[in-house]
Order: structure tokens, then C-alpha cells, then sequence
């Protein structure tokens, strides 16, 4: 590997070789070192890589060091880097016989620095330092962490630099990061002699970007090639293997391997599971009752009226359907709905059901703000969209002003995208309710924008699985206007205008009979409670599917409840587009959509299949006094509601999607579009060439010779012809 | 699920939204208990519930000492009276694979097909068209047989496989730790291993042989991001 360590010198340390400057470097900081008394305070430092490394070499070189034998002028400083070099080692080591046992056992590596030091007088040197002065060590170390400006950890931090330089002396990556090592040795000698304080600056900065370096963590991991070596190292202090350096890449790849797999042990408990205790922490808040207040006050105010409704109620109803989540799960379910009521201005509340998702789930509530509460969201969406507006006509005029400096107009296309159609009023249709989620009880809430008739009629073609993240893009063809949360609201809505059902009777129209003729087209779209309902029996409700409706408006093809007519321009665009106007009339009419109206029973929906759409059970064969009216929709699979008494209730809880007999084929792309159909107005044709030209003008000349001929002749005929 | 732990373990499940209502759930354990002693299964499992428009059927299986043999499906209408169901050959698939839409429910009730075939008469070949009837509990078979070689998995280190051939249930396994259950490669199906034999020899070295006879949820497509 390395090259074989330089013979040692006797004389003054040779300027050409790096190694022998270290060395020098070595001997006059161990010199300035053995003056100074023991230090005061030990402190305990912790394991420093660079300190193992550099003590590692100092091993071998102190290895060296006891080999020689021959004495000669040794400055002061080598010394005191021999005696630096073992207590860095033994600092941070922190094992009391290391200066016995390192010598024996480590043998000078080749590829190391066991430059040629004499130490005249080394025994008494080994012995200061067998005695195993861990306290100067460490205040050594101290001095290195700490800038102070300390001429000792000015030379140790300069000492194990060098030393780390040169165990990777071979790449010499870091030469040119150090500008003190460019000074010859003499200089250095002379620097050091005098004792003075060097720039610490440049010395600190190169150990400081080295380390930083080292510290650098990896791309596939957290880990650093520091953290990594010091591992490492301490594996191999601790173990002892014999010829370490032959088993060297195994154990580094045993260090490896074992960070990542941190062994088991069966004995003690694994303090793992971090992520189990923080759910734990955020689901025990909402276990704490909100408020300061005294025990018996608040207890009077809570049994009132509240937006919450009895979740547990109906879980134990469904329960008996066979359907719902467990209890503790319904009870955080519970809680964490009256978390949301506390934090938002509701009037009604009701847990709309969950929705399943690869990585995650979503919980639904649907809630319906009290009056006012709900305009000052909308009122900001408003604002960025008339805000965009403003900018695309004013970047419409610029453009009108380029188009009229070009003289060449470029034809404009003919195709005109289909017009939007406007998304409902809230609080009506579609967007009756508002809907918010969160992914496991205890995480905030998040409100779920309106849905678009776009949205819905996009999610009618796709099938996609959520992700459980609201953030998440849908890429679909044909691609889905809005990410994720736009996805979920629209199958949310598909979902309850399709399957949210009650007993026949429970609710009703109101008493607005004057006004049946107008609405007769558009259909009812309020209904209310029914003060007077006595419950069916259960066993009817099971038997004919008649005696269930729908009290959920049906979704027309076009996306919304209420048709509106897209090609009815507002009053601005009127204004502007007269004269395309007349171009489009006529061209389209468009039907108006008609779909079944409000309080439809079960019995009148289509068929899939020539199978119901519905199922009904009876919770309980075996006791039918008790049991439960369930209805189990076959179109969307994951929809149930039950019914019993008075009481009824609708829950979702499935994957979102529709059922199809069919596996789901996504939508093929469109038809090629024509190209510019050929003719001989755009056929190329290739030039005539120079010879083809010049054919050409001597066939024209020759037939133009001839023609000349031809009349002379003639001319001659008619002379002679005139003459006779 | 265990018939033992058959409480416990729809607890755990029950976040997809079904379970069962508790007078099911009573009238399982006491059936299944007697199914056991009856057929003298070595473990009965609950396997689920099939849905169908006029009644649900309730599924449970038996196995035998070795847990890898072929294992026998019983059927209920009401948890009550259990019925064995003939094990599931290919040509039932085959037979099967032209339904399409849910179960009626009523186990004698017969799907009708209508295919082309082609009828050789003397010498003359020509197509009639043919009626074929399907009984739903062929239809029940071929299902369940598909749903299980598709999704029927067991951790890594639950079963292992003794060196004569069979296979037990290993009684000291206490669970995958946390970093180990998030990963798909410690989860198998429980099925015969159709994979295993194509691994290379490397992946083959890595393997225990005792404990990773079965194919792995890996290399399962499609492949989805944990």
C-alpha cells in the first residue's frame, strides 16, 4: 500500500518530504508540551475520529520510535508530538493501559506516516507517558475543541490535521486546503521555536473544512463518513482483532450492516415505536376536556344541545348490520368530531363515513356552517379569480397590439373550448354541505373544496385509488381538473347523491303549493322533516324497496343538480361577442337535462345487470322483534344504511369507487387528428433543372424557327399563287 | 382467522368497515367449534364472506397438520350448518371465468351461458349454440381458490417447514418487529411457491431454508409504493 517508511533521519528533518515536516512539526509540539504542568480540570472528550486516526499513526510512528536508537538533535517539539500523539490517543481512548499495549500490538503500517523521528532519551519520554497522564491528554483534547488561543491546541489541532492529511496522503486531496503546509519545515521550525501564537485562522479553517467534509452525510443515508469511521474504530479498539488490517474491509462492511439493523434483543424492550407514541400523544389531546372551568358548571352546559351527533349510537346500529368500525375507533371518531365542533362555526354535524386509501385513510364529516359563517372563504377564492382575470385581459390587449405590427395575420383557429359550466351555489345542490377530513382521529381537519360539474364529470370517466394524501396529483386520461381533495369531494358527492337515503316519509316537501307549476321542470330541491312520522315497521321497510327515498338530489350528466344552460352568456359576454353570436346560434341546442326529483323511492332506480341496486336484510334472523332494517347498495359498494323506529342513519365506508361488472378500461385517446388533406396547391414539386431550362428554350426556339418556315412557305404559296 | 382468536381478530380487522354483528359472531365461534371437532381439522380458519343479493355466504376453512396441503372450504348460509365444497380444479376455472356479476346467493342456483360450438355431425361442421349451465357453488369454489392464490398471506417466520416436508406452525414466533412489518419481503403468500424455484443462486444463498420456502409479496405486480 504505502510506501515503506523513510529511514530514519539523525539529522534535521529534510524539507522535500512532507512526512519529515510532520515530523518535525511532531517533535516541537511534544517539546513545548513536556514543560507545561498537568492541567486542572479533566474532562471527559468524546470520541474524536480524527484524534483515533491520528493517534493510530502516532502508534506507529511512536512504534518507530521506540525502535530507534540512535540519538541526535531532537527539538523539543518532537517530543512533545510523540507525547501529544499518545495522549490524544489515550484522551480519547479513555483506556487507562493503552500506552503498554499499543506499541506491542500495532505494527507500523506501512501506508502511515513512521517518518524518521529520533528521540533521543525516549525511554524517559515512554515512561512520563506510561504512567498514563490521561489528564494532560484530555486537557490536550479540550484544547483542541475549544479555540482558544492556546499554543498547544494551535499545534495539536495542526498536528492531527497533518497526521489525517497524510494517512490520506496518497490521494492528497486536502494538500491545497492547508496553507501551512506549503511553509518549509524550516519555517515551520522557526515558527514553532519561538513559541509564538500562529495565525490560528488558516490552521482552523483547513481542520474545520476537513471536518466539515468528513461530516458531509451520505446520499443514500444520515450517515457521515466521521460518524461511520469512528464507529468503525471503536468497533476494532473494542474487539481487539489480531492483523486487523487484512480483515479491515470486512469489518467495515459488518459496520455497515449493522447500523442499519440494529439487532434485537430479546431481553430488553425495543425503544422503538416512535411513531405509535406520537399518535398516542396527539389522540390523548382530544381525550382532555377543552375549557378551564369547574367540574359541575361545565357538565350542565355540555348536556345541551350540541352539533355532535350520537356516534355511538349508530355505530352500535350498525354493528348489528354487520358494517362499521370497531368501537374505540367510533369513540375517537366521536371525539374527534367534537374537536372539530369546538373549532369551527357548525350548526349540524353528521360522520359521513371513511374513505380507504393506499397509504392512508380519510374520515369524513359533513357539516353545515351556521348562516353567514361560510362567505368569507369564498369571498378570498373570489378575489384570486377575479385578480386573474384582470391580468388576462391585460395581457390580451398587449397581444391585440403586437398582432396589428405584424403584417402577416396568423389565421386564428376555429376551435372554441367548450364553455364552462358554473359550479353550484353553496348550500345548494351539490355543494349543500361542506365536507372536511382527516386521515386518522386526532389530526386536524381539513376543509375539502366545492366540487365543479367539470370535477364530476371527470370523475365519472376515471378510476383511481386514493392515496391518502390530499396533495396528491391524479394523472388520469382524460386528465382530472384538481388534485386529490378535488377527486375525493367529487366521489363524495357522487357518492351521497346516489346512495343517502331515509324511510318514505321522513322527510317531506313544504308547504309551498304555489308554486308547483314553475318549479315543475326544475324539481323541489328542499324538503324538511316530517313532525308527524310514526316508522315503518321493520319488516316492511326490509320487504319492499318502495318505502325507502332518495332525499338527495340526483347529479345530471352535466355535474350539477339544477341545469343550467352553458350557452346562456352573462351580460359581459354578450357585450363583446355579438358577432360571434349569430354564427353560433342556431348550430347548437342544447337538451335540457332532466333527472328523477327529490324524494324518489328505491324501487323506481335502474337496474345493473338485471340485478337491484339495492339490497335490504334484516340485521337478525333470529330475533326480528329487535333487529334492524339494512339496506346495502349494489352500485356503490361500501354504502349502508339502516333504519329502525324513527331513527335512521346512512354511512360510506369502502374505497370510493363504483361497482362495474367489468374490470375498468380507461378511456382511449382521441382520434388522430387530419392532416392538411393534399392537393396540388401544397404538393412539392422539385425545380426544373439548368438542362431541363436550356431543353426547354431550344425546343421553344426550334418550334418558333419552324412556325417562321412555315409562314414563309405560306407567304411564298400565296405569292405564287398571286402570281398565277 | 383463527377460530381461537376469532374475537380478537376481527377487532384488528375491522377498520375496512366490515364485521360481523354479534349474533354471528356467537354463532361462529360455537360452530366452528364443532366443525373442528367433526371433520378433526388441526386449525380452523374463519375465511370471510362472500356477499350475494338474497343471502351472504360465510366461509371457513380446515387444515390439516401440514398447513401447506390442500385444505377443504366449507360453506354457510347462517353460521350455523356448515357444508363442505369440492376443491377447485382448472377446468372450473375455466367453466367460471364467463360469469360476471354478483352471487345470488342461493347455492343451487344455475348461471346460464350461452356458447358457440361447434357440433360435428357426419361430415358436416357447423356452430349451435349451447346452453351451459353453471351451478353457483362451482362459481363459489373457483373464487374462493382465485382469492386465496392471490391474497392469502402469512408473515415471514409463522410457518416453518420441517425437514421431511411438512410444515408447522412455529410456536415461538412473536411477531415481525416494527421496520420489519413495514417491509413487503417479509410477508408470503400461503400458497404452493411457484416463484421460489427462479430465483438465482445468490438470492437462494440468502434464504433460510426452513423459513422462506414460500414466494414473497415483492416482486408482486403491481408494484406499489409503501
Amino acid at each position: 500500500m504505502g510506501d515503506p517508511p523513510p529511514a530514519p533521519d539523525p539529522s534535521a528533518p529534510q524539507p522535500s518530504s512532507r512526512r519529515s515536516s510532520q515530523v518535525s512539526e511532531q517533535r516541537s509540539q511534544e517539546r513545548a508540551q513536556l514543560p507545561p504542568a498537568v492541567p486542572d480540570g479533566v474532562q471527559q472528550m468524546p470520541l474524536d475520529a480524527q484524534v483515533l486516526r491520528s493517534s493510530q499513526e502516532i502508534l506507529e510512528s511512536q512504534a518507530n520510535l521506540q525502535s530507534w536508537s540512535q540519538g541526535a538533535s531532537l527539538s523539543p517539539y518532537e517530543q512533545l508530538a510523540m507525547f501529544q500523539a499518545e495522549e490524544a490517543q489515550l484522551g480519547g481512548m479513555e483506556y487507562p493501559s493503552l500506552n503498554t499495549g499499543f506499541p506491542s500490538e500495532f505494527l507500523p503500517q506501512p501506508y502511515l506516516d513512521g517518518g524518521g523521528i529520533q528521540v533521543p532519551g525516549n525511554a524517559s519520554l515512554m515512561q512520563q507517558l506510561q504512567h498514563g497522564r490521561g489528564n494532560v491528554f484530555q486537557e490536550l483534547e479540550s484544547a483542541y475543541q475549544e479555540p482558544r488561543p492556546d499554543l498547544l491546541g494551535q499545534f495539536s489541532m495542526y498536528q492531527r490535521e497533518d497526521l489525517q492529511f497524510s494517512a490520506s496522503a496518497q490521494h492528497g486531496p486536502y494538500m491545497s486546503d492547508d496553507p501551512a503546509l506549503q511553509f518549509s519545515p524550516s519555517e515551520l521550525g522557526f515558527m514553532s521555536f519561538s513559541m509564538q501564537v500562529p495565525e490560528p485562522e488558516p490552521r482552523e479553517l483547513a481542520v474545520q473544512n476537513a471536518k466539515a467534509y468528513l461530516l458531509q452525510t451520505s446520499v443514500n443515508c444520515n450517515l457521515s463518513l466521521y460518524e461511520h469511521l469512528v464507529n468503525l474504530l471503536t468497533k476494532i479498539l473494542n474487539q481487539r482483532p489480531e492483523d486487523p488490517l487484512s480483515i479491515l474491509e470486512s469489518l467495515n462492511r459488518t459496520a455497515q450492516w449493522e447500523w442499519f439493523h440494529p439487532k434485537l434483543d430479546t431481553l430488553r424492550d425495543d425503544p422503538e415505536m416512535q411513531l405509535t407514541y406520537e399518535m398516542a400523544e396527539r389522540q390523548k389531546a382530544l381525550f382532555v376536556r377543552g375549557g378551564s372551568g369547574e367540574g359541575e358548571q361545565d357538565m350542565e352546559e355540555e348536556v345541551t344541545e350540541t352539533a355532535v351527533p350520537n356516534i355511538m349510537e349508530t355505530a352500535f346500529y350498525f354493528e348489528q348490520a354487520g358494517v362499521g368500525l370497531s368501537s374505540d375507533e367510533s369513540f375517537r371518531i366521536f371525539v374527534a368530531l367534537k374537536q372539530l365542533v369546538e373549532q369551527q362555526p357548525i350548526r349540524t354535524c353528521r360522520f359521513w363515513g371513511k374513505i380507504l386509501g393506499l397509504s392512508g385513510s380519510y374520515l369524513v364529516a359533513e357539516v353545515e356552517f351556521r348562516e353567514g359563517e361560510e362567505e368569507v372563504e369564498e369571498e378570498e377564492v373570489e378575489e384570486l379569480t377575479e385578480g386573474g382575470e384582470a391580468t388576462e385581459a391585460h395581457g390580451e390587449e398587449e397581444g391585440e397590439e403586437d398582432e396589428e405590427k405584424v403584417t402577416d395575420v396568423i389565421p386564428k383557429p376555429t376551435w372554441k373550448p367548450p364553455p364552462v359550466i358554473p359550479k353550484e351555489e353553496s348550500r345548494s345542490g351539490t355543494n349543500k354541505f361542506l365536507y372536511f377530513v382527516c386521515n386518522e382521529p386526532g389530526r386536524p381537519w381539513t376543509r375539502l373544496p366545492h366540487v365543479t360539474p367539470a370535477q364530476i364529470v371527470h370523475a365519472r370517466k376515471i378510476k383511481k385509488f386514493f392515496t391518502g394524501r390530499l396533495d396528491a396529483p391524479v394523472i388520469s386520461y382524460p386528465p382530472f381538473p384538481g388534485n386529490e381533495a378535488n377527486y375525493l369531494r367529487a366521489q363524495i358527492a357522487r357518492i351521497s347523491a346516489a346512495t343517502h337515503i331515509s324511510p318514505l316519509g321522513f322527510y317531506q316537501f313544504g308547504e309551498e303549493e304555489g308554486d308547483e307549476e314553475e318549479e315543475g321542470r326544475a324539481g323541489r330541491d328542499t324538503y324538511e322533516e316530517n313532525a308527524d312520522f310514526e316508522g315503518i315497521p321493520v319488516l316492511e321497510l326490509v320487504d319492499s324497496l318502495a318505502n325507502w327515498v332518495h332525499h338527495r338530489q340526483h347529479i345530471l350528466p352535466q355535474g350539477r343538480c339544477t341545469w343550467v344552460n352553458p350557452l346562456q352568456k352573462t351580460e359581459e359576454e354578450e357585450e363583446l361577442g355579438e358577432e360571434e353570436e349569430k354564427a353560433d346560434e342556431g348550430v347548437e341546442e342544447v337538451e335540457q337535462e332532466i333527472g328523477p326529483p327529490l324524494l324518489t323511492p328505491l324501487s323506481e332506480d335502474a337496474e345493473i345487470l338485471h340485478t337491484s341496486p339495492w339490497t335490504t336484510r334484516l340485521s337478525c334472523s333470529l330475533c326480528p322483534q329487535y333487529s334492524v332494517a339494512v339496506v346495502r347498495s349494489n352500485l356503490w359498494p361500501g354504502a349502508y344504511a339502516y333504519a329502525i323506529g324513527k331513527k335512521f342513519e346512512n354511512i360510506y365506508i369502502g374505497w370510493g369507487h363504483k361497482y362495474s361488472p367489468e374490470n375498468f378500461n380507461p378511456s382511449l385517446p382521441g382520434p388522430i387528428q387530419h392532416e392538411y388533406p393534399s392537393g396540388p396547391e401544397i404538393m412539392e414539386m422539385s425545380d426544373p433543372t439548368v438542362e431541363e431550362e436550356q431543353a426547354l428554350k431550344a425546343a421553344q426556339e426550334h418550334a418558333l424557327a419552324t412556325a417562321e418556315e412555315e409562314e414563309e412557305e405560306e407567304d411564298e404559296d400565296e405569292d405564287e399563287d398571286a402570281d398565277d | 382467522m383463527d377460530a381461537e382468536s376469532l374475537l380478537l381478530s376481527l377487532e384488528l380487522a375491522s377498520g375496512s368497515g366490515q364485521g360481523l354483528s354479534p349474533d354471528r359472531r356467537a354463532s361462529l365461534l360455537t360452530s366452528l367449534m364443532l366443525v373442528k371437532r367433526d371433520y378433526r381439522y388441526d386449525r380452523v380458519l374463519f375465511w370471510g364472506r362472500i356477499l350475494g343479493l338474497v343471502a351472504d355466504y360465510y366461509i371457513a376453512q380446515g387444515l390439516s397438520e401440514d398447513q401447506l396441503a390442500p385444505r377443504k372450504t366449507l360453506y354457510s348460509l347462517n353460521c350455523m350448518e356448515w357444508s363442505l365444497l369440492p376443491p377447485a380444479t382448472d377446468e372450473m376455472m375455466v367453466q367460471t371465468s364467463v360469469v360476471k356479476g354478483r352471487f345470488t346467493g342461493d347455492p343451487s342456483h344455475e348461471y346460464e351461458h350461452t356458447e358457440l360450438q361447434k357440433v360435428n355431425d357426419g361430415e358436416k361442421v357447423f356452430e349451435e349454440e349451447v346452453v351451459v349451465q353453471i351451478k353457483e357453488e362451482t362459481r363459489l369454489v373457483s373464487i374462493i381458490d382465485q382469492i386465496d392464490k392471490a391474497v392469502s398471506v402469512i408473515p415471514r417466520g409463522a410457518l416453518f417447514k420441517t425437514p421431511f416436508g411438512p410444515v408447522h406452525v412455529n410456536r415461538t414466533f412473536e411477531g415481525l418487529s416494527l421496520s420489519q412489518a413495514k417491509k413487503l419481503s417479509s410477508y408470503f403468500h400461503f400458497r404452493e411457491p411457484v416463484e421460489l424455484k427462479n430465483k438465482t443462486l445468490l438470492e437462494k444463498a440468502d434464504l433460510d431454508p426452513s423459513l422462506d420456502f414460500l414466494d414473497s409479496l415483492e416482486h408482486d405486480i403491481p408494484k406499489v409504493e409503501p
